[in-house]
């Protein structure tokens, strides 16, 4: 069938602005989104920029903004979609050429947040013992794959890029329930800052957003109560 | 081109398992840079599912020499053994390590850390199957390579995201440092650095269906092999048994492990035929050429009789839930079926590379076949070839392959780097690199020479005729066709002229590795006149030890490849027919 798709496209070394072009192209209908972004660079127009590596789903390369949803074309079916296919990169990150965003400042929020397990007790030879039960109280935020997808559909991020964003607290609330780590403190003093985990206004757009199928916005209010739990 | 200068101690090329490792070994002890095409976190590492093998014997009684065993066993016989017991016994401390680091391992009930059952792992020297492999679920690498890379981010290392190696400076015979090319500007950098580990990953694009992500093109086994380094036994690569039809998005054998089937069109479970006692978990080299076998014989499902079933519908959906969520969503997603009751359609899918850089047990490239070391040169994961996977490697043992040498890549680096002193570059010493890039701006576009079009043909006709079965008559025609896909590719052109991230001039460049990749691995198996493990010649079907218990060595010379030969190392076990 013939599918038609309009990209927003941009090149920094030509274009003032974005401006959307439109390609009919030849799919079947179980092809994934990203093998028409293929098609279009492949077959039409090589300069068409977008990152990529695994196509199934499990790099977090390809978040995009597909007929107004953030999603990973890779994860994406054609047919799963309405025609014509509107395709942007994600909002709030400063745009590098068509689909590609800078994502400096996304893994330097990341960084903020201690995203590593923190325990100076020795831990003998063998491995640290961890409960099933408590294995499972981090289980879902241990899924991210930092795509962007949750931080970039915030209301409040668009507005205050300063906010760590829905995937830095993902990536905290990782440690924080892991009873294996001791620094739960100092990653909470963090959150609890201006900037932190109270800016949520839980508008839920994170969790629709997340490829993960992670509960965002419950991790996010989990991590908003430990706060109060500190003082 | 704008060219800027970086003076470092060591680089590591590669941030997935096998470089992040390396990293957190050597960056406390010297000026250390990592430089990778990819964001850390997107390596392909991320994408491994079912587990890591280490006789931690949480579950059942078990000894790293049974893993040793089964290791060789496994690899035809091709493994060098002296490497093979360092790899089972240092994966006890190795698994250990990472859960100190906080790697979040599925539990048993007693709180440590769970095992189970993988392909080819078996106790008591063949007894049963073994529950060997440590997991977090079916997302074992994303647990591994998050992990490794939490460490880095605690250890303040220096990254180079999104910069793409495309040459190495070696001046007679001394490593001197990495020219890279910034993907976002387009600007080249020169790193001078007199160690360089390259951890750049497999080249399973080379096939048409592969489990691989689009940015495995062996880049590091290509840079070395246009220096004159040779590859080694690239003749073996792994298919896997079980990729989702047509998309080759992998299965994890954790499937099987957990209690699934394989089936014929007829419901059969064929493997009863290929391997009476550990049936549907033999060797991933026996499974891919029953699938082959029953498919060719006209056993295969599907109107065009070319897939077989994965069948889970009797583990039962709570399992199902707990131990193999993402693989099940995955046929959710793209297949659109519920593996809860219905059984999936799957074929062989291009895999590992048990081939690649050589090097010896400590991550020192080797130059030639009689192990001469290449000063200042390292390689370690799916890049390198030790040889810890022989023939065939066993599920589990690349995870741990990446962890073991990787951490031995920085040890070496360290070594090397504390007893010799800095060594400088030129200002020109990216001029052959500018040249290639300008030549490739400077062509016009031209269709008839475009990468995917060259790249599409390479993909179809090695799925043809250098896949699972190999014949004299396949190879030599593969041959002909590399040599004409070749010809063609001297004349590649690209229609983007721009500089932030033109990654059709990347792909351009990438392609060149792969054919070099598919050169290297048709001109091995056309030379290597007998079958082992993963390499099936269906005129040469005996395994044949007193002509080829040698590991390959492929050169490039002018256009062709030459081939020397190396004794493999034996150890505890004698070869022995590989039955199972
Ligand atoms: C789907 C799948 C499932 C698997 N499951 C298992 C399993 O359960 N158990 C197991 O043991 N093994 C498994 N494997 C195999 C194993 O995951 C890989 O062999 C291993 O992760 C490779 O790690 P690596 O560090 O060598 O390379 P990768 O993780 O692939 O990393 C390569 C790195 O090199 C970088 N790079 C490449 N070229 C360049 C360049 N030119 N310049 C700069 N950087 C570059 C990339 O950016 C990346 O960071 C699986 C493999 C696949 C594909
Ligand atoms: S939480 Fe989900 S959407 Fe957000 S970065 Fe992680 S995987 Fe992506
Ligand atoms: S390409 Fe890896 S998530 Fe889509």
């Amino acid at each position: 069938m013939d599918v038609k798709v309009n990209i927003l496209r941009y090149n920094p070394e030509t274009d003032r602005k974005g401006h959307w072009e439109e390609y009919i192209l030849e799919a079947d209908p179980d092809e994934r989104i990203l093998d028409l972004l293929h098609k279009v660079k492949w077959f039409d127009d090589g300069s068409l920029a977008f990152r990529r590596s695994c196509a199934h789903g499990v790099c977090g390369s390809d978040a995009m903004v597909v007929n107004g949803e953030n999603m990973l074309a890779c994860q994406v079916l054609v047919k799963e979609v309405s025609t014509p296919i509107k395709i942007e990169p994600i909002r709030g990150l400063p745009v590098v050429k068509d689909l590609v965003v800078n994502m400096d400042s996304f893994f330097d929020s990341y960084k903020k947040v201690m995203p590593y397990l923190v325990n100076d007790t020795e831990p003998g030879e063998r491995e640290r013992l961890q409960s099933p039960e408590d294995r499972d109280r981090f289980e879902d935020t241990t899924k991210c794959i930092l795509c962007a997808a949750c931080t970039t559909s915030c209301p409040v991020f668009w507005t205050a890029d300063t906010y760590v964003g829905p995937a830095a607290i993902v990536n905290a609330h990782r440690f924080v329930f892991d009873s294996r780590d001791n620094a739960s403190k100092q990653r909470l003093e963090i959150l609890k800052d201006v900037d932190g985990a109270f800016r949520c206004r839980t508008a839920f757009n994170c969790t629709s957003a997340c490829p993960r199928g992670i509960q965002v916005t419950k991790a996010i209010e989990d991590v908003k109560r430990q706060t109060l739990t500190i003082n | 081109m704008k060219v800027i200068k970086h003076s470092f101690d060591g680089v590591i090329v590669g941030a997935g398992g096998a470089g992040l490792r390396a990293a957190i070994e050597a960056a406390p002890h010297m000026k250390l840079a990592v430089i990778t095409k990819l964001y850390p976190t997107r390596s392909h590492t991320g994408a491994a599912q079912g587990g890591m093998s280490a006789a931690l014997a949480n579950v059942e009684e078990d000894n790293w020499n049974w893993h040793a065993f089964d290791t060789v066993k496994g690899s035809d016989y091709l493994a060098d053994q002296p490497a093979v017991d360092i790899l089972c016994k240092e994966a006890i401390d190795s698994v250990v390590e990472l859960e100190h680091w906080g790697l979040p391992f599925s539990r048993l009930e007693n709180g440590k850390i769970a095992q189970r059952r993988f392909g080819g792992h078996t106790v008591k020297e063949g007894e049963a199957p073994a529950f060997r492999a440590c997991y977090a679920a079916d997302r074992t690498g994303h647990m591994i390579l998050q992990t490794l890379y939490q460490k880095c981010v605690s250890m303040g290392v220096t990254f180079f995201d999104e910069f793409q190696v495309l040459d190495i400076k070696i001046d007679d015979g001394v490593c001197k440092g990495v020219i890279a090319y910034e993907i976002a500007t387009g600007n080249i950098h020169i790193f001078e650095a007199r160690a360089v580990t390259f951890a750049t990953g497999g080249f399973g694009k080379i096939y048409k269906v592969s489990s691989n992500a689009h940015s495995l093109t062996g880049d590091g086994p290509g840079i070395l092999y246009q220096k004159g380094i040779p590859l080694e036994d690239m003749e073996f690569y792994q298919f896997h048994p079980t990729g989702i039809y047509r998309l080759g998005i992998l299965l994890s054998e954790a499937a099987r492990g957990e209690g699934g089937i394989l089936r014929n069109k007829d419901g059969e479970r064929f493997m009863e035929r290929y391997a009476p006692s550990i049936k549907d978990l033999a060797p991933r080299d026996m499974v891919s050429r029953a699938i082959a076998t029953e498919i060719s014989e006209g056993n295969g499902a599907g109107p065009n009789n070319d897939f077989v079933y994965l069948d889970l519908t009797h583990l039962g959906a709570e399992t199902i839930k707990q131990k193999l969520p993402d693989i099940t969503d995955f046929v959710r997603t793209y297949v659109k079926i519920e593996p809860i009751n219905e059984p999936i359609p799957v074929q062989p899918t291009a895999h590992y590379a048990m081939g690649g850089i050589p090097t010896d047990v400590n991550a020192r490239v080797l130059s030639d076949a009689t192990g001469t070391v290449l000063p200042g040169v390292y390689s370690a994961g799916e890049s390198a070839c030790v040889s810890v996977h022989g023939a065939n490697r066993l599920g589990t043992n690349s995870l741990l392959d990446i962890v073991v040498f990787g951490k031995r890549a920085g040890q070496s680096m360290v070594d090397y780097v504390s007893s010799t002193k800095p060594m400088a570059l030129s200002e020109n010493a990216a001029e052959d690199l500018t040249n290639k890039i300008e030549n490739l701006m400077d062509k016009d576009h031209n269709l008839e020479f475009s990468v995917p079009r060259i790249r599409e043909e390479l993909q179809d006709t090695m799925e043809e005729n250098a896949k699972i079965f190999r014949t004299e008559e396949s190879l030599e025609k593969q041959t002909e066709i590399l040599t004409d896909l070749r010809d063609r590719y001297q004349n590649v052109t690209i229609s983007d002229k721009g500089k932030v991230f033109n990654t059709e001039l990347l792909e351009a460049i990438e392609l060149e590795y792969l054919l070099d990749m598919s050169d290297t691995t048709v001109a091995s198996a056309l030379h290597r006149k007998e079958s082992r493990g993963a390499h099936s010649r269906v005129d040469h079907v005996e395994r044949d030890d007193k002509n080829w218990l040698k590991h390959s060595f492929a050169f490039k010379n002018d256009a062709s490849v030459k081939l020397e030969y190396k004794d493999v190392e034996l150890g505890n076990y004698e070869p022995k027919e590989r039955k199972y």
